[in-house]
């Protein structure tokens, strides 16, 4: 089995942060194949198409998944309707996930606002060989900071407006990590513009590089071809689909 | 069990149920969820004579009951789909309808007769693709446009011809009755509506093409209405499709006349649609003793 559709029972449900929620569900099927950076297609009441959310965390000995979302129009917000017990309808585990490898020294997580969640499943891949770098707008928008030290990875927190952590980008410690060299590979999910100068720092100091892409979807497996994104294969121009040859992309694929 | 079999122009379909072009890819995608011979048929993925990228994302909408996309016919080109995709479907024990599509009746015709040579069950040829530029639904709005592109088809390949009919036009019976003059052997519609939605924070329209075709539940009744009206305007079978999600909405497009139907959008909702579909279908014969699905293809009775 490569993925699947079910209806799972959501065993646990917090609020993160205004509009962010938090769902534990029981799958164990799906937990016992998902790897970090793969995405859930979530079914949203009476809607036509379905809401694609990424796995924040793998428990493979429960069985759970955990995905973190925030509310961005209707669709999601009928999904943060559901409670505790009930069941939420999901085709799963779908795309293509980061790449993981052991034998990597050290690496950097850097995850912007909502993009922050499937960091920190790598982060309880790689533990303390990880730096994780989360920014956010502000502090009331801070999540998953405990989650991150928990895991051992090292933690740096930045926010636009400074009421948390460091005043400023996400780009600031990433820029100073990679001249002070070793970093084997920086992973990164977030908004276009962060995640176009993440690429651009590794490509500069020469560093390994994923990114997990977003873009409207239909189908989730790669049929109906509707969540295209520029990329260069061998040279060539591809018009790649997030859903199935992402969301991870290496940073070097991707046309900005 | 009712006798769920039917047959247009010649083709025998196990029973009436075929996800249609664009959904469903090349099957492979799906047959994770279901073995594919429980379908009726599959319309594949529009194909072009040579590949292509398609337009810039985003691509996708959600819009009240439905969606919109403007994907723009992105494809690998005929002879990849004749080398990979096509001798893998044919393994797989279901009626293969090739879709096809071009930017002049003249690539139209040499994609048809690519196919000619090779085991596919029946060729529909789009003439009603609302996202590319040239070609698409120009030849589909214009009845003389779509007569040339028909006839041309029709010539260039003797693999029964379906063509997939266009509701943005003023009549719709007038360019079914143009393409059967010209020799399609069958119409399929309807394809999709052209909407259009914006982004009232930025202005911009949610498509980068700006506007898209409408799908799914909330093009259902205008389907319903286009198939009652071409299958009392022409004596080639109709293909009925747009909207259908459940078996009640498959029985009463095949009710308002059409031979057999297409599942799109509802395959977004639910990756078993068509096979639940097909259930139901069963389910409703059953319940009112009708013996075959054949038995209510037009039977409706208007006042």
């Amino acid at each position: 089995m490569k993925y699947t559709q079910g209806k799972y029972i959501i065993t646990g449900k917090t609020a993160l942060a205004r509009e962010i929620y938090s769902f534990e569900i029981s799958c164990h099927e799906v937990a016992g194949i998902a790897v970090s950076g793969q995405f859930v297609h979530i079914r949203a009441g009476n809607f036509t198409l379905r809401r694609p959310v990424s796995i924040c965390g793998i428990d493979r000995k429960k069985g759970t998944l955990r995905i973190v979302f925030e509310v961005r129009g209707e669709g999601t917000s009928e999904i943060a309707r559901l409670n505790k017990g009930e069941l939420i309808d999901m085709l799963a585990p779908l795309g293509h996930g980061f790449t993981i490898n052991h034998d990597f020294g050290k690496v950097v997580l850097v995850g912007g606002g909502i993009g922050t969640p499937p960091m920190l499943s790598l982060a309880n891949e790689y533990g303390e060989k990880a730096v994780a770098i989360c920014g956010f707008r502000n502090s009331s928008a801070v999540i998953l900071q405990e989650d991150f030290r928990a895991s051992g990875a090292e933690t740096i927190l930045c926010t636009d407006d400074g009421s948390a952590g460091i005043h400023g980008f996400v780009t600031q410690p990433l820029t100073e990590l990679a001249k002070n060299g070793g970093i084997d590979a920086v992973y990164s999910c977030g908004p276009m513009p962060m995640l176009r100068r993440v690429a651009e720092i590794c490509r500069e100091n020469n560093i390994y590089c994923e990114i997990s892409l977003e873009e409207r979807m239909a189908c989730g497996i790669g049929a109906c071809l509707g969540c295209a994104c520029r990329t260069v294969r061998n040279d060539e121009e591809y018009f790649a689909h997030v859903c199935k040859d992402g969301p991870v992309f290496r940073a070097e694929e991707v046309v900005w | 069990m009712a006798d769920l079999s039917v047959n247009i122009c010649g083709v025998d379909f196990k029973n009436p149920v075929i996800p249609a072009s664009g959904v469903f890819g090349y099957g492979r995608e799906y047959e994770e969820f279901f073995p594919l011979d429980k379908l009726g048929g599959i319309a594949t993925k529009g194909t072009t004579i040579h590949r292509r990228t398609g337009n810039i994302s985003p691509r996708i909408a959600e819009t009240p009951a439905g969606m919109l996309n403007s994907v723009g016919l992105q494809n690998p080109g005929i002879d990849h789909f004749i080398s990979t995709e096509l001798p893998y479907l044919l393994t797989k024990n279901v009626t293969i309808l090739a879709n096809i599509a071009g930017s002049t009746p003249e690539e139209c015709a040499e994609t048809a007769s690519k196919l000619d040579d090779t085991d596919v069950h029946m060729i529909e040829l789009n003439i009603s693709c609302p996202n590319v530029k040239q070609g698409g639904a120009a030849f589909g709005t214009d009845c003389r446009m779509a007569e040339e592109v028909t006839r041309k088809v029709r010539e260039s390949t003797k693999k029964p011809l379906v063509v997939k009919l266009s509701p943005n036009v003023t009549s719709i019976t007038d360019i079914a009755k143009a393409v059967e003059s010209a020799g399609a052997d069958a119409v399929s519609l309807i394809n999709t509506l052209l909407g259009m939605r914006i982004d009232i924070n930025t202005r911009r329209p949610v498509l980068h093409n700006n506007v898209g075709g409408l799908s799914g539940p909330a093009v259902f009744p205008v389907a319903v209405r286009m198939v009652w009206q071409v299958a009392n305007a022409v004596k080639i079978p109709v293909i009925g499709m747009g909207g259908i999600s459940s078996g009640r909405d498959a029985v009463e497009m095949m009710i308002a006349g059409a031979s057999a139907v297409q599942v799109g959008a509802a395959i977004f909702t639910d990756p078993f649609a068509p096979v639940k579909i097909i259930e139901e279908m069963n389910a409703f014969l059953d319940s009112k003793n009708i013996k075959s699905v054949r038995d209510i293809i037009g039977t409706v009775e208007p006042w």
